[in-house]
């Protein structure tokens, strides 16, 4: 049986979710959900993988709740998390402006932003809390752009008519991850969270049906060890790393996801990931990873490309009747504030007609020369000068003279693992939150919020869900590493990097990441079809034959060894990279982000096919390279109704 | 740009570590310095040597994981981080030395990898507000002045890369102190804490090793933020009064 023969199994269902008025739901089910008596508490250990804003933030909360956490992170301090770098801000339905927004428009448009592929009842939950996110953080510090008067500012963002993100000048995610750590950093002091950074998770440790703990590598001796919990939490964050190239992290990887995957975790929607539209074209073969530049740049630059083909000329050199300002022409109600998908395949699209500029004709022009007419090079610079220095640093041009040049990028994936209303995926026990679940923005995902999920994944959900699960689950075995399911998983890990490091091949871990990044961008990127799809699952299992006779890493396992774990990391995102491909290939429509050249409409927008693909695709994994088995869940649409999405 | 790397080669932290000398060719003026080192990396492990160990992890000068001192400079040439230095700021046939952070309280782990703990056990120390989840108030319930907030944000800035430290000729870690101090000690949501806040933290860092402060003003030309010096006078400010007012309860 080959790959792509995969069969329908039961559909799933999210058996949390409470029935009723959407507005009531959350408020139903933490009545309903069973509570843990504070002194019971201290009795429970809980895992968290993971010091972004989700983990960082469920972490602090957890243990200010009386639980004893324990909690990983790759890098060297928790504060190094890579939603550090997310620039533009944080949604809330606070209606500060009184420009008519409210917790329900937030709900309408993440739900017709993530072109309904999301779920209602989790959706709505988001923007009911992200008023209580914003107070959260202010309490902690985060020290938010304010007005004059000391009331908190916001800005509009792309998807949306309303001014609701609020933001710390482009450092929105610095400072709302900071505010998080130094949350956990008061429960690392107090002792209640007992915190291993440069410790990374290799797998998930399943006895009897339940998530009973994981087992970690230390990265600076190389020890492999194993850690015991009553739940397990992942926040490792998204998988955008399979492409190679792309605005994550050098060391975010997938590998967490992708084990609890394996160890019977449905994975959901792989194939919807987010393609950023501004980011700064890459320059070359050498290009490690490449950065965005915020969506915020968007309200007051004008993104356009010559009128002709190939015109060379200097970009102040062309005269402005000269110019396609293609999104202001195609979408005139929302113009260069569409969102992220349409933005990035309108840039795919007149680059491939030829007028891209730059090297490579791989760009198009952010332009700020009216802005700086409009507002003044102060004003300007008040608002974006810390992205302006970044973009002259890196492209060495300067920005308030000549337009900027962006290029669509890799960024954030919806996807993820399956969970419920609880965020507790199909392993019980076993719970994923933030960017690491596929749960709240469908198919695309709208700015600024991810930073909302993942604080309200990880602030508020998580804390009030995981008690129901602790409190019907109070008295479990003890679990110890001499369980034969604990020596077994141990020994697998072990046996996995041993051959790593044993077959001394020609090929360093990089040369097949890179190759299998470029296969993603080429047939599971911006636009897919069919054929190209078939291309890809044919070539992954090939790249991963000759990857285990080839590859080479040098050193020990018993050492810091940055191949190894480099290495070990690709192993995940060859198997992943298949799944993600399939998963593309079986939805054969278009939708938010995942755009099927098969499935559009006479005009080129994304044709939906809600008649057939009206779910969430749920897999289970069945084996190495063997096809898995599907799981819809179907979604129902009782307060937005799908209508093909108009920004025009 | 054919470049000479002189890197410093550390096995473990017990081992003697010594420079060893490369030579990397083809290095083109768009890399980023560690782009540079990648391509050095690439060549040694296919030579089955034993590739560079740095940190890194965001490449876009935000997660502060970065920390090498290039030709004597922590980060090098420019105002930045190491992942944002571009090659073109180097000349064809150039020697460059590369060390990792230099201070007793940054222990080397391998190569240019430094253990960077002690500034997370100084914040453990005070660097938060206490506010547990759930317990805040309405966001707009306290106005903060503009130049307040301002004020906050600038210092906030800190990535916790630890160049201050490394370019101190005493490995002090004032910079990184005050910054967290002034930025939690101006608002209004961090004034309950403000003295013990101010008072555990610089006691924390005593504790962890490093130096003493002569306001050479080194770590403030290193800062790829521009966290001011004045910051540790501001500090040192605050130290005082609440050394005063604790002394009077």
């Amino acid at each position: 049986m080959t790959y792509t023969d995969y069969v329908t199994g039961a559909p799933v269902a999210d058996t949390k979710a409470p029935a009723g008025p959407v507005n009531e739901r959350w408020d139903k089910r933490r009545f309903e959900a069973k509570l843990v008596n504070p002194a019971n508490r201290r009795k429970h250990t809980v895992i968290v993988v993971g010091t972004g804003l989700a983990g960082g933030s469920a972490g602090a909360t957890l243990a200010e709740q009386g639980y004893h956490v324990v909690q990983f992170c790759y890098q060297d301090s928790p504060r190094r998390a890579h939603s550090i770098a997310a620039q533009g801000g944080i949604n809330a339905a606070k209606n500060y402006r009184n420009d008519g927004d409210s917790v329900h428009r937030l709900f309408y448009d993440t739900v017709k932003g993530g072109d309904f592929r999301a779920r209602e009842s989790n959706v709505h939950r988001l923007a009911q809390i992200s008023v209580e996110i914003i107070d959260q953080c202010v309490a902690q510090g985060v020290p938010f752009a304010r007005e004059y008067g000391g009331l908190l500012d916001t800005r509009s963002f792309g998807g949306v008519q309303v001014s609701r993100t609020f933001y710390a000048r482009g450092q929105t995610g610095q400072q709302l991850l900071l505010g998080a750590y130094q949350a956990l950093s008061r429960q690392i002091a107090a002792g209640n969270v007992e915190m291993h950074p440069r410790t990374e998770m290799l797998d998930l440790i399943v006895v009897d049906g339940r998530a009973r703990g994981i087992v970690a590598r230390d990265l600076v001796t190389g020890k492999i060890s194993s850690y015991f919990a009553d739940a397990v939490v992942l926040a490792s964050g998204g998988y955008g790393n399979v492409f190679y190239l792309s605005t994550n992290a050098m060391n975010s990887n997938a590998t967490a996801v992708w084990r609890a995957h394996r160890r019977g975790a449905y994975f959901a929607n792989p194939c919807f990931t987010q393609i950023h539209p501004t980011c700064i074209p890459r320059t070359g073969d050498h290009q490690s990873k490449l950065t965005l530049m915020s969506e915020s740049l968007r309200n007051d630059g004008r993104i356009w490309v010559p009128k002709a083909k190939g015109d060379t000329r200097p970009p102040n050199e062309i005269p402005e009747d000269e110019r396609d300002y293609y999104l202001e022409r195609i979408y005139p109600s929302f113009g260069n504030l569409v969102p992220r998908d349409i933005a990035s395949r309108a840039a795919k699209n007149v680059c491939d007609e030829g007028r891209g500029v730059g090297p490579g004709g791989q760009g198009v022009y952010l332009d700020f020369a009216d802005a700086i007419e409009r507002m003044g090079r102060g004003a300007v610079e008040a608002k974006y000068g810390n992205l302006f220095d970044m973009y002259q640093r890196i492209t060495d041009e300067d920005p308030y003279r000549v337009p900027m040049r962006i290029y669509p990028a890799v960024h954030y994936t919806m996807g993820g693992l399956w969970v419920d209303y609880d965020l507790q995926t199909t392993v019980p026990g076993l719970f994923a939150i933030g960017e690491a679940n596929f749960s709240d923005h469908g198919a695309n995902r709208l700015g600024a919020s991810a930073l909302m999920q993942g604080l309200a994944d990880g602030y508020f959900v998580l804390p009030a869900t995981i008690n129901d699960y602790l409190a019907r689950n109070p008295h479990q075995d003890e679990v110890t590493g001499e369980h034969p399911v604990v020596q077994e998983v141990l020994a697998e890990t072990q046996d996995r990097l041993n051959l790593l490091l044993s077959v001394d091949g020609d090929r360093t871990p990089d040369s097949f990441h890179r190759e299998v990044g470029e296969l993603m961008w080429e047939f599971c990127g911006m636009a897919r079809t069919d054929a190209g799809l078939r291309k890809a699952l044919e070539r992954i299992p090939e790249i991963r034959e000759e990857f285990w006779r080839r590859i080479k890493v040098p050193g020990t396992g018993e050492e810091f060894n940055q191949s190894l774990e480099k290495a070990n990391r690709v192993v995940d995102y060859l198997e992943l990279a298949e799944l993600m491909c399939l998963d593309a290939l079986h939805r054969a429509e278009s939708c938010g982000g995942h755009f099927r050249e098969e499935s559009q409409t006479p005009d080129g927008e994304a044709a939906r096919r809600d008649d057939e693909f009206a779910y969430a695709a749920a897999w289970e994994f069945t084996g190495t390279g063997q096809a898995p088995t599907l799981h819809k869940e179907d979604l129902v649409f009782e307060y937005v109704h799908p209508t093909q999405r108009s920004y025009a | 740009m054919r470049l000479t790397l002189r890197v410093w080669r550390q096995k473990n932290a017990d081992a003697e570590g010594a420079m060893s000398t490369y030579e990397v060719d083809g290095i083109s003026s768009d890399m980023s310095f560690l782009e540079m080192l990648d391509t050095l990396n690439e060549e040694l492990i296919l030579k089955g040597e034993d590739p560079v160990a740095f940190d890194h992890d965001c490449r876009e000068g935000i997660c502060g994981a970065c920390s090498l001192v290039i030709n004597g400079d922590a980060h090098g040439p420019e105002r930045t981080t190491t992942c944002q230095l571009h090659m073109r700021s180097f000349k064809d046939g150039d020697t460059i030395d590369i060390e990792p952070w230099r201070a007793s309280a940054f222990p080397v782990i391998k190569d240019l990898v430094v253990d960077r703990s002690a500034f997370d056990r100084i914040i453990q120390a005070g660097g938060y507000i206490t506010a547990p989840t759930g317990s805040a108030p309405e966001a707009h319930a306290t106005p903060v002045p503009k130049p307040d907030a301002d004020f906050a944000f600038e210092h906030a800035e800190c990535i916790g890369c630890g160049a201050c430290v490394a370019a101190c000729p005493n490995g002090a870690a004032m910079l990184f102190t005050s910054a967290k101090v002034n930025h939690l000690n101006v608002l209004p949501q961090g004034a309950p804490e403000r003295e013990t806040r101010v008072l555990d933290m610089v006691a924390q860092m005593d504790e962890e090793g490093f130096g003493g402060c002569t306001l050479t003003g080194e770590c403030a030309t290193a800062c790829p933020k521009g966290i001011p010096l004045v910051s540790i006078t501001s500090m040192n400010k605050e130290w005082l009064r609440a050394t005063r007012r604790v002394a009077k309860r």
